[in-house]
């Protein structure tokens, strides 16, 4: 069932505007108009974006959605420089115009009564997560957030979150800020002490797998985002596969880009990954 | 040869997802009356090879899909009715093991309803598609493409899709046509490799050039053979300059993973009665 049967569906394909761009971090944060895409956002899906002089497109997560601003609706995404396109688009300067596919992807399953939920995030793949407790929160769900990276500039701003949820564990690698460690080393634990009913994750797989096999431990649902290559994002290429069992638990292998990128943390065969 | 050339734009194999994935990019006409060439179908269900499946290079895409398909029993039961509801115009790229396998394909797709044509696909780039009959050469091209032919009905299209392989395109769109293809698809993945040396299919704007010098020497050849364009695609000029050259349609597919509204823009610029066309 659809959570407002209302709001238009389905993905579009449309010509965008970088309307604010700044550095955070390690990161490049973009403000883009998107005709259609902030209205049919859900958290966990993601645009996919025309990037100039390149044939496959780079996807990214959003990483919070505004319903109006001075420029009508927004959506904000998180670049992390990783190659020539991504360093293309962490350039432009306002006023780029951007072709947008989106959003696209399963976004993430919101539980259908007030639970408590876990949130683990790292790196820019984090940025899911945000606009997840929001979500959640209306629901009256207990959330608890983790923010983790290797560094304080690879960690998204947890203070924004802090008004949404009822606590944040802020991990960094090197001990910068918060705790040392990687979420993998503290997730059992966190696991346990927030007494989660689901656990939803995203970054990288160590981390997803974590979560998932920590989340198994004590009997939660598990929710991960995966990140895989995904050179069209929209299903047409097969060329981002997903290893999983399916509910008749037979081995399959489906497109991270229309079956994912959010699964059950169970159904993920991470060693085939 | 009585069965009509689809076109003139296509969905080219394998860039068209299940078909669904373009309904929202398909314009105010939605699916109906597009034509689709599907991803290639085999028997047996395959998953596919591992990833990563696809690299950008400059000028385009190495890919290494593996062929990936719910076999022909699934195909039958979900995708194809799905597509046909839509108003889709299905052309079913087969693959196979053996002539056998092919043969097999072909007669039970031919009583399906709703198959416009199939799709022999004899220009798989390398050994991406690990498995199936070897088919690089075009004698053994043109015994699929008969096989096929034997068991579809002659009212509707075989195509041949041939990889654009310069010196041996015209000896391969012969022997293909003479084997009862209707019409012989020049232009599918280069054979190319991964920056880590892996064999793969070079497609994308890098192919454009090639594909269509593979076109002309096909025209200039044999005239009487139909030819559709396959390669780079991605806007109308690209592909006037197929049906310039001969073509009598042209085949989308990896500018619809840059942009996947392509199809949508070209069959409102290139509509069957423009004059560009035969």
């Amino acid at each position: 069932m659809a959570e407002r049967p209302a709001e238009p569906r389905g993905p579009v394909h449309v010509d965008g505007e970088v309307v604010a761009t700044k550095r955070v971090g390690g990161y490049r944060h973009l403000t883009l108009t998107a005709p259609g895409v902030p209205e049919r956002f859900r958290a966990g899906s993601f645009v996919a974006v025309t990037v100039e002089g390149h044939v496959a497109r780079r996807a990214l997560w959003i990483h919070r959605v505004r319903a109006s601003s001075a420029f009508g609706p927004t959506l904000d995404v998180v670049v992390d420089v990783r190659g020539s396109g991504t360093a293309w688009l962490a350039a432009q300067p306002v006023g780029t115009k951007v072709a947008v596919t989106g959003p696209l992807g399963r976004p993430f399953a919101l539980p259908k009564e007030a639970v408590s939920c876990l949130l683990v995030g790292e790196g820019y793949a984090a940025a899911p997560l945000f606009p997840l407790a929001e979500r959640l929160r209306e629901r009256g769900c207990a959330v608890s957030l983790v923010v983790s990276a290797p560094d304080e500039a690879h960690l998204l701003s947890a203070l924004e979150a802090r008004r949404s949820v009822r606590s944040v564990t802020v991990l960094t690698a090197d001990g910068s800020v918060g705790q040392r460690g990687t979420a993998a080393d503290h997730l059992d634990d966190l696991v346990r002490r927030s007494r989660a009913d689901v656990v939803y994750a995203a970054g990288p797989t160590d981390v997803l797998r974590s979560a998932a096999s920590a989340a198994e431990q004590v009997g939660a649902w598990s929710q991960v985002a995966v990140e895989v290559p995904t050179p069209c994002g929209t299903g047409l290429c097969h060329g981002c596969p997903l290893p999983v069992v399916g509910e008749d638990g037979v081995d399959r292998v489906v497109r991270a880009c229309a079956e994912g990128p959010v699964v059950r943390g169970d159904r993920v065969r991470w060693d085939a990954l | 040869m009585s069965a009509r050339v689809p076109g003139p734009v296509m969905v080219a194999a394998g860039c068209g997802g299940t078909g669904r994935e373009l309904e929202a990019y398909a314009g105010p006409a939605g699916l109906d009356g597009l034509d689709l060439v599907t991803r290639s179908i085999t028997l047996d269900a395959r998953p596919g090879g591992p990833g990563p499946r696809l690299v950008e290079v400059p000028g385009g895409l190495v890919n290494a899909v593996g062929l990936p398909n719910p076999g022909l029993e699934h195909f039958l039961a979900t995708e194809l009715p799905w597509l046909v509801r839509a108003g889709v115009r299905v052309t079913v790229s087969v693959a196979g093991a053996t002539i056998g396998e092919y043969a097999d394909l072909a007669r039970r797709l031919s009583r399906a309803p709703g198959v416009a044509g199939l799709e022999v696909n004899v220009g798989a780039p390398d050994e991406a598609g690990a498995g199936l009959f070897e088919v690089r050469e075009p004698f053994h091209a043109a015994s699929v493409v008969a096989a096929v032919r034997r068991e579809f009905p002659a009212d509707r299209p075989v195509l041949a899709k041939l990889r654009p392989d310069v010196s041996r395109i015209v000896e391969g769109a012969r022997a293909c046509h003479e084997a009862g293809a209707t019409a012989v698809v020049v232009g599918n993945a280069v054979p190319a490799a991964f920056p880590d040396g892996r064999a793969g299919g070079l497609s994308g704007p890098a192919v454009a050039p090639i594909a269509l010098r593979c076109v002309t020497a096909v025209r200039d050849a044999l005239p009487g053979v139909p030819t559709i364009g396959c390669g780079g695609v991605r806007d109308a000029a690209s592909a006037r300059a197929y049906l310039a050259a001969g073509a009598s349609a042209v085949q989308v597919g990896t500018a619809l993973l840059h942009d996947p509204t392509t199809v949508a823009r070209l069959r409102d610029h290139l509509t069957p009665t423009s004059e560009e066309m035969r």
